[in-house]
Formats: C-alpha cells, sequence, structure tokens
C-alpha cells in the first residue's frame, strides 16, 4: 500500500519537476534571442570538442612559403605570419577559452554562493568584516591583481580558471547575499529555528533552494564576463601562451601585422565577439524568463 | 455627445465580461456584470479574493493590464463608453470624471515630492491655475480631509506621514478635481482599526457632503453595511446578489451572501457558546468558472438544475433586490443554508472546553526587548509581565507598533530579551530542541511562512522528525498523514508544492506544521487575517478544535477584536509595547476598561454595525523612540486627567476577577464614566 503510494508521489514529483521545466525551456525556445544566441553557444561548444574533425589543416602546420596570404580557396580566412591556416586556428582557438571560463564561472558561482550565504544569514559583524573585504577587492582593477597573482605564481590554465573564479568570487557574493536578506526574514526560516534546526541546515536546505534563481541568472551573465576575461587575460599575454591558438592570444600577436595582414586579427576577433554576444543573449532570455 | 442611459446615472455597466491570457489560454475572470450607481450614490462591491472586483474597479478605469482583454459589454461613465475611447479622453476623465483610492498608500504616492506639491499638481493640471492659487486649493482640500495640521502636511514626504495620514492625503488627491465617481478599492486594508475606523468616517462625511457617486469595494460586509447605498456580491466573476445594503446584509437571498455572513464572528460571540460557519470547499480556480452556477459545489441546497442553467439576477418575491438563486424566494431552503453548513463542517459546538489549570506554560517576567537602527534604540517590549496558564487561550491585541509580534517572537525564543526573563515550562533556560517540542508558532502569512520549494510532504515530515527522534521511517509517514488529517487536508495534497495550495490550505499545513510535536503551547500571530473571511472562519474553527483535542495552551495574537473575544479565555492589551490591560475575556469587554482598550472596543467595525457608540483618539501615534512621559496613553487618552496623566507612571488598578488595567483612574469611577454612555449592544 504504502509502497504503491511512494512510488506514486516519486512520479507525480518528477512529472511535476520535468513540467515546470519544460514550461521554462518551451518560454525560453519561444524567445528569438534565446534560439540565435543557444545556436552560436552550441557551435562554439561542438567546436571546441570536435574540432579536430572540423578543421582543413592542422592549425599549428607551418608554411613559411604561404605567410600572411589574403583569403584564398586554400586559405578562407588567410594565413598568418608563420603561414598557419587562420580559418583552421580560430576553429580550434575556441577550447581554451570554452575551457576556462565555464570552470572560473563554476568556481565563482560556488564561491560567491558560500560567502553570501554565510554573510548574508549571520549579518552582523562577519557580514561588515567580510562585506568592507569584498569592497577593498572590488576597488583594485581587475588586471592589476591579474598582473600580480600571474607574475607571482606563472600562468597555466589552471592559474587562469582560479584566478578568474576568485576575482568573481565577490561579485557573485553580493548578489547571493542581497536575495540571502529577503529570504532570511522570511516565516519559513523563522519556524526552522522553531523545530530547533541548525543554522547550516537552514543556509543550505532551507534558503539555498530559495535563491537558485538568481544564481542561474548571474552564472549565465558571469560566463560571458569570463570569456572576456579570459581573452583580455590572453591578450595581455598573462594567460594562455604560444603556440596556442587561443583567441586572445593570436590578437594580441596578430596586432603588429594589422597593416598588412588584418585577417589574422579580424576573424578570432569575429569569432570571440559571436561568442560573448550569444552568451549574453542567453543569459538575457534566462533573466527575462526567470523573473517571470 | 453619445446617448444617454439616464441622466441620472454616474456609472452604468452592462454585460461586462474580462478575461486574462496566460500562456495563449482565455481565463475568465468577470461575467456579465450588470450594475449601476447612480448620482451621490454609494455602491459596495463585496467579495472574496479573486472574485474580479479589482478588475471591476480597473476597467471601468481603463487600467487593465497588457494580458486582460475585455470580451463584451459597456462601460459608461456619465454617458461616454470608457472601452475603446481616445487615450487623450480618457486622460480627461481620470480625475474629473473618476478618481481612485487604492489599497496601498504607500506605493501610490512619489516618495520624492512633498505631499502638498503632488496634490497641488492635480489642480495645475486640470484647472490651470498658477501655483499659487493650486497651493491654496492644496491646503483647502487638507483641511477638508481633516488634518489637525494641514499647513505642516503639506511640506511632509511621504514617507514621513503614517498609514492613515497617506490614505488622507490620496482621498485629498482623489476628489481634487471633483469627480463624479470615486472608486474605494480596499482603502482601509492594512490599516489598523482605530485608523480604519477614523478613515472610514472621513470618506462617510465626505460622500454625504460633497455628493459624490463611489464605488467601494471590500472584503469586509460590516464596513460595507455602514457606508454603501447598495450592494453587490461578487462571486467567481458573477454578480450573485445585488440590492439596498440593508436588504442585501439582513435578509440576504444567496446562499453564498448567507455564508459570507455567517463567517465571521458576531460581536459578542464566544467560542463557548456558538460556532463559526464557514462556506464549505473552495471558490472555483481563476478561469474555471463553470457553466452552471458557480456556487453549486459549496452550495448547501444546490439542486440539479443549478449545474447546468446559467445563473441569471432576477428580482426576489417582496423585496427590493436581485438573486442569482434559483431558490431565491424559498425562505425555507435559503435557511437551511447555515445549518447544512455546520453539518458540513463537523460536529457542532459539542466539544467540552479544556480546563484552565493554574499551571504557568509561559511565564514573562519584566520583559524589554529593544530594537537600535541607526544610532537610535527603540524600547519595543517594556518592563512587560504576563502569564499563559495550562489550557488557556490569552488573546493579545494592540495596534501595530504595540509590540505584541516581538512579544510573541521573544516568547517564542526568536527574540533575545535585554531584560527581564521568559520561563517557558518552568525553565528560563532552554535548548533550541527542547523549546521546539514545548512551544511552536504559527505565523500571519501562509506565503512566506511555508518553504516554497518543499511539497507538504517534506514540510510535515521534516517536523515529524526534528521534533519526534526515534522515529521509523514509516512511523513518520503515517504521523504525516495523521496530521494532515486532523488539520483536514487531503491525501493528496501532500504531493503538492505550496504555490498549489490556496491561502487557506496553506495555513492548514502550517497550523499542522506546529503541531506535529504535540507543543504544549502554540504562539499564533494573527493566523487568519491574510485570508478571505469564509477561509477565516474555517481555520477559527480548526484551532478550537485543536486547542480542545490537545488541551494546549494558546498565546493568540490579532488585531480583530471581535476574533480575540471570540476565541479567548483572557485578553491583555498593549500600548506602545506596554501591558495596559488584562482580564478575563467577558469581563475585559464591559466597563470599566482601559480607556485604550474602550477606544479599540468602539473601533471596531462588528461593534459599530451593532450600534455601540464611538470614542475616538486624539492626536497621532507617539513614536516608540520617544514615548511619552507618565502615562503613554496621556497624549491621546480620552479620559485623560491632564498633569497627573502627563507626569505620574499610572498604577495598576485592580478590579477583581483577575482583571488589571494601568491607569491612574480607579475602576468604579472609570465604570461610571464608561457606563454613562449608552450601551447598545
Amino acid at each position: 500500500m504504502s509502497a504503491v503510494g511512494l512510488e506514486a508521489t516519486r512520479a507525480a514529483r518528477l512529472d511535476s519537476r520535468r513540467a515546470r521545466a519544460r514550461a521554462v525551456l518551451g518560454q525560453l525556445v519561444r524567445s528569438a534571442s534565446f534560439d540565435v544566441g543557444a545556436i552560436i553557444v552550441v557551435f562554439w561548444v561542438v567546436d571546441a570538442i570536435f574540432w579536430h574533425v572540423m578543421v582543413p589543416q592542422d592549425p599549428q602546420a607551418l608554411n613559411p612559403l604561404a605567410a600572411l596570404q589574403g583569403p584564398t580557396a586554400a586559405h578562407w580566412f588567410g594565413t598568418d605570419w608563420l603561414g598557419r591556416d587562420v580559418f583552421s586556428r580560430t576553429l580550434a582557438g575556441a577550447t581554451s577559452v570554452l575551457e576556462i571560463a565555464p570552470l572560473a564561472t563554476l568556481l565563482g558561482i560556488a564561491g560567491g554562493t558560500i560567502v553570501g550565504l554565510v554573510t548574508g544569514y549571520y549579518g552582523g559583524a562577519v557580514d561588515a568584516l567580510v562585506m568592507r573585504l569584498v569592497d577593498a577587492f572590488l576597488a583594485f582593477p581587475l588586471v592589476i591583481i591579474a598582473v600580480l597573482v600571474l607574475a607571482l605564481l606563472g600562468t597555466s590554465e589552471i592559474t587562469v580558471i582560479v584566478l578568474i573564479g576568485v576575482i568573481f568570487t565577490p561579485v557573485v557574493s553580493r548578489t547571493v547575499r542581497s536575495v540571502v536578506l529577503v529570504e532570511r526574514d522570511k516565516e519559513y526560516v523563522a519556524s526552522a529555528r522553531l523545530r530547533g534546526e541548525g543554522d547550516w541546515y537552514i543556509m543550505t536546505a532551507e534558503i539555498l533552494p530559495n535563491v537558485t534563481t538568481p544564481i542561474i541568472v548571474e552564472s549565465t551573465v558571469r560566463l560571458g564576463y569570463a570569456i572576456f576575461t579570459a581573452a583580455t587575460l590572453s591578450f595581455l599575454s598573462l594567460g594562455i601562451q604560444q603556440p596556442s591558438p587561443d583567441w586572445g592570444l593570436t590578437i594580441s600577436l596578430g596586432r603588429q601585422y594589422l597593416q598588412i595582414a588584418p585577417w589574422i586579427v579580424l576573424f578570432p576577433a569575429i569569432a570571440l565577439a559571436t561568442l560573448v554576444v550569444a552568451v549574453n543573449l542567453v543569459a538575457d532570455s534566462v533573466q527575462q524568463v526567470m523573473a517571470r | 455627445m453619445s446617448e444617454l442611459t439616464t441622466a441620472d446615472d454616474v456609472l452604468s455597466v452592462s454585460d461586462l465580461s474580462i478575461s486574462y491570457r496566460r500562456r495563449a489560454r482565455a481565463m475568465r475572470v468577470v461575467s456579465d456584470v450588470n450594475f449601476t450607481i447612480r448620482r451621490g450614490e454609494a455602491y459596495g462591491l463585496v467579495g472574496e479574493s479573486g472574485c474580479g472586483k479589482s478588475t471591476i474597479a480597473m476597467a471601468v478605469m481603463a487600467y487593465l493590464a497588457d494580458n486582460a482583454q475585455i470580451d463584451s459589454g459597456s462601460i459608461r461613465l456619465l454617458g461616454d463608453e470608457v472601452i475603446g475611447a481616445r487615450a487623450a479622453d480618457l486622460r480627461d476623465w481620470r480625475a474629473s470624471r473618476v478618481a481612485m483610492v487604492y489599497q496601498d498608500p504607500g506605493s501610490s504616492l512619489n516618495p520624492t515630492m512633498r505631499v502638498g506639491r503632488q496634490l497641488a499638481e492635480v489642480y495645475r493640471y486640470h484647472d490651470h491655475v498658477t501655483w499659487d492659487k493650486a497651493n491654496a486649493a492644496a491646503l483647502s482640500m487638507f483641511e477638508r480631509v481633516q488634518f489637525a495640521d494641514p499647513r505642516k502636511i503639506l511640506e511632509r514626504y511621504p514617507h514621513e506621514l503614517s498609514g492613515g495620514q497617506q490614505q488622507r492625503v490620496m482621498i485629498a488627491m482623489a476628489l481634487a478635481a471633483n469627480p463624479a465617481l470615486l472608486i474605494l478599492d480596499e482603502p482601509t486594508t492594512g490599516l489598523d482599526a482605530t485608523v480604519e475606523a477614523e478613515i472610514l468616517d472621513l470618506v462617510e462625511e465626505l460622500l454625504r457632503d460633497i455628493g459624490t457617486a463611489a464605488l467601494f469595494i471590500s472584503h469586509n460586509l460590516a464596513i460595507v453595511s455602514r457606508l454603501c447605498d447598495r450592494v453587490g456580491v461578487l462571486y467567481a466573476g458573477r454578480l450573485a446578489e445585488e440590492g439596498p445594503a440593508t436588504e442585501v446584509l439582513r435578509t440576504p437571498r444567496h446562499p453564498y451572501s448567507i455564508g459570507l455572513l455567517n463567517s465571521i464572528p458576531h460581536w459578542g460571540a464566544t467560542k463557548d457558546h456558538l460556532r463559526l460557519l464557514p462556506i464549505p470547499g473552495d471558490p472555483p480556480a481563476i478561469g474555471q468558472i463553470p457553466s452552471g452556477c458557480a456556487f453549486a459545489g459549496r452550495c448547501a441546497i444546490a439542486q440539479d438544475a443549478c449545474l447546468t442553467a446559467p445563473p441569471v439576477l432576477a428580482p426576489c418575491e417582496g423585496a427590493h433586490s436581485l438573486s442569482a438563486c434559483l431558490r431565491r424566494d424559498e425562505p425555507a431552503a435559503l435557511a437551511e443554508v447555515a445549518a447544512k453548513n455546520m453539518v458540513a463542517d463537523g460536529p457542532g459546538p459539542v466539544a467540552t472546553p479544556v480546563r484552565i489549570s493554574r499551571e504557568a506554560v509561559v511565564e514573562v517576567t519584566d520583559v524589554v526587548k529593544r530594537f537600535s537602527t541607526h544610532g537610535t534604540t527603540l524600547t519595543a517590549v517594556s518592563d512587560l509581565s504576563l502569564t499563559l496558564h495550562q489550557g488557556e487561550i490569552l488573546g493579545l491585541v494592540g495596534e501595530s507598533g504595540s509590540g505584541k509580534t516581538t512579544l510573541a517572537r521573544t516568547i517564542a525564543g526568536l527574540y533575545r530579551a535585554d531584560g527581564g526573563s521568559v520561563a517557558v515550562g518552568g525553565a528560563v533556560e532552554r535548548s533550541r530542541r527542547e523549546r521546539a517540542s514545548y512551544l511552536q508558532m504559527v505565523f500571519q502569512n501562509p506565503d512566506t511562512a511555508l518553504n516554497a520549494k518543499f511539497r507538504v510532504a517534506r514540510l510535515l515530515g521534516r517536523s515529524v522528525k526534528r521534533l519526534n527522534p526515534g522515529l521509523s521511517a514509516d512511523e513518520r509517514h503515517a504521523k504525516v498523514i495523521d496530521i494532515a488529517r486532523s488539520v483536514k487536508l487531503l491525501e493528496s495534497h501532500l504531493d503538492l508544492l505550496p504555490g498549489a495550495l490556496s491561502g487557506g490550505l496553506k495555513q492548514r499545513v502550517a497550523i499542522g506544521r506546529a503541531f506535529t510535536g504535540d507543543p504544549k503551547v502554540v504562539v499564533l500571530d494573527e493566523p487568519a487575517s491574510a485570508l478571505d473571511v469564509s477561509v477565516q472562519a474555517t481555520i477559527l474553527n480548526l484551532l478550537v478544535d485543536l486547542q480542545r483535542e490537545h488541551g494546549l495552551a494558546y498565546l493568540f495574537i490579532s488585531h480583530d477584536l471581535s476574533v480575540v473575544r471570540y476565541l479567548s479565555d483572557r485578553i491583555a492589551v498593549m500600548y506602545l509595547g506596554e501591558l495596559v490591560e488584562v482580564g478575563p475575556a467577558e469581563v475585559q469587554v464591559s466597563p470599566p476598561h482601559h480607556p485604550y482598550t474602550e477606544v479599540l472596543l468602539s473601533a471596531n467595525a462588528a461593534a459599530i454595525a451593532a450600534g455601540r457608540p464611538r470614542i475616538r483618539l486624539r492626536g497621532p501615534s507617539p513614536s516608540l523612540a520617544n514615548p511619552p512621559s507618565g502615562c503613554r496613553f496621556h497624549t491621546r487618552c480620552p479620559r485623560s486627567l491632564g498633569d497627573l496623566c502627563r507626569d505620574v507612571v499610572p498604577p495598576m488598578q485592580n478590579a477583581g476577577e483577575g482583571h488589571q488595567y494601568r491607569c491612574h483612574i480607579d475602576p468604579t469611577t472609570l465604570a461610571g464614566l464608561q457606563s454613562s454612555r449608552p450601551e447598545a449592544s
């Protein structure tokens, strides 16, 4: 009897969760800007994983004889100063940024959520202290912190991921803290205290599920920034190192040929721009649908 | 311009149907509504939340939301059609022909502008006068809405005014352009009883003096009966009954009207003598109005014909009112409604009252609770002592800001007292868990009191797990079902998220949750005031049943004196953080009582309806940050003795039978003063 009841309960639960997910997805799909954004993002993600089979030539293959050629039938996007195929390098260049950005975002969201939950929930002295530290941290220009840290620790993909994650943590923590401040004064939290629940349970089991919407929205927004930041660091030669086909790095190195071979910079720049714009389109639509 | 229906009709609404579109589906919220308001007439539109009353008001203002569509019908304002009117015409008509006073004055005023200027702008715009003239007109309008010091109020920003003062400003702004029709959408909901009474007095006077027609929207029948000439009762978007206020309220001809009237405790009713008669069931969900009578599913006297025939308003025999009930002319059938509702709600007033013992379950001694923000310290509760006995229902009354919720939360252990002590079950120091199994709390707003992400089964289950350690999973499951049953939830409700439940069902879950650990004390902070009247009655009945079944004690907080009097064995009254009176319920409502209690009693809508005399408060409510010297009530007291009250803190007077009040006037003198007025109840 009760086992059957439990089964039915579980089925009903799955059902209504799926229904909710389906409703959100349905609304997203109906929005044109989401569709455009999602198609571009999916394209770049597929490319980042399967570029080996998509590139016409090895992106690292040198051909000094064919250096600095403009777009031709053989090299659609032209060649760079070492004669490497720009089209292949542009396709291959998506990988590094799409490894760094999501992982860094995840790290920043996780860190920010924990800091935001704790400061928002406890308030008082803990909150005042941590938030002043956050203010101080945010007062530093991002690039200066990055230069300092990368100079001290040396550059690697891991360092870049951790760095961006750490830089995002205070920003995310502010967003999370502001919603936690609203939630913690609601009576369901008081009622949890009245039945003797511990603080950790209240923060993670009671409050956290109620602040997921702003966290998801923040994640999509942060992802756009992470891509941008990763590219900036590469451009400043603080991130990914040669001979990676990374977009930011390529733009930086190709700069000196801008007047004679603008295609070296142009195509990775366009690729980067489409990805950032696409992520922001998705972020905007998610924000709109979630706000409803 | 266009044809007039009757020269005297200010507003005529005919065959109005309105739908909201949601996810490509049209949901009907107002169906075939007809009514007219004549010049100088006050028309009351009564109904519970979701019945479409505010939608109608918005349609009249042509302020409907983007996803609303008018399916059919017409709205004529002074003969001109509102539906489809040009934007420029509508702009002209708003304020000069029709003006609206909203429920929440705080969000209707511009917070960055002085209120005087906001009012003056109305004159600037409509009468095209100079600022000097507009300001002068604003001043005289503020005098009209009876501000004690209108010149000073002109210079204030909205946040510097109290809720009651803000609502006066809104009324002044609405009346500024001399509209032919004034729409009042729940203008006093959210205000304290005394302030509500003042605002209603003002509205009554203004309507009489100015002769403006009014559409008064409310869920409160007592208020409507006081102010309106005619009343329309809305149910699920249709008018169920319409007619002269006195007739509809005294001899209702529709089972729904009867149900609404039976749901509220009559003045003087108590739980030991009378059981409230709620309407069984729930109203149909928005957009799911059945083809027949929408009320048939909840109606005790429904017949087969009710399910198919669409209800049409028709005249009642021997009366001036119209009713949509097929059995409107069968007095015997209508009389049955009350009796049948009682059966539907379970056994009548048979359960025996709990025996109250001398044992104290909560002992509050000289408790002080302060809050400090931005350098100022408010003493929300000062030196308050109170005892709650085993098996007793203690009602706690006071206006907002009187500290009653702070006291409740301090007792529950959510706040730590800054002075004095709270002993729960005889012990001052208790662990969170010990306190949890002894004392639980039910909050005012079930929407925020239940975690929206948890299903009902988990909401109850978690409480069971925490408060009954040592139960196996199966035992816990059985207990959850048991509790759900005791608060009259169906097993199918267990799988739902709170968002899928109505307000009444949510509050039942919250109440059930409080009872999971068999507590000795439950603190109830306005548990029924966020709910519709018919639901409120169900919840109050449930609370009485549970109290009798478990034999526990309640601390019941409410601003509604009729409800407190109905439920409580003893009543405590708070004013500005102090306990001003405490005593047995039946003793306390007759003289002598503290002058503040006297004012509260006279401001109670049910008491006014019962014809009791009105006593008014003087002056504005003082600030807690800077409470008056001597007796805290002396600045507003109708029985103030002058210097003595101002300078000396009054003693607790003992009026016998455990009845105490804090005043300089002794019981005999006070009783003499207070009974010199005619008692009508």
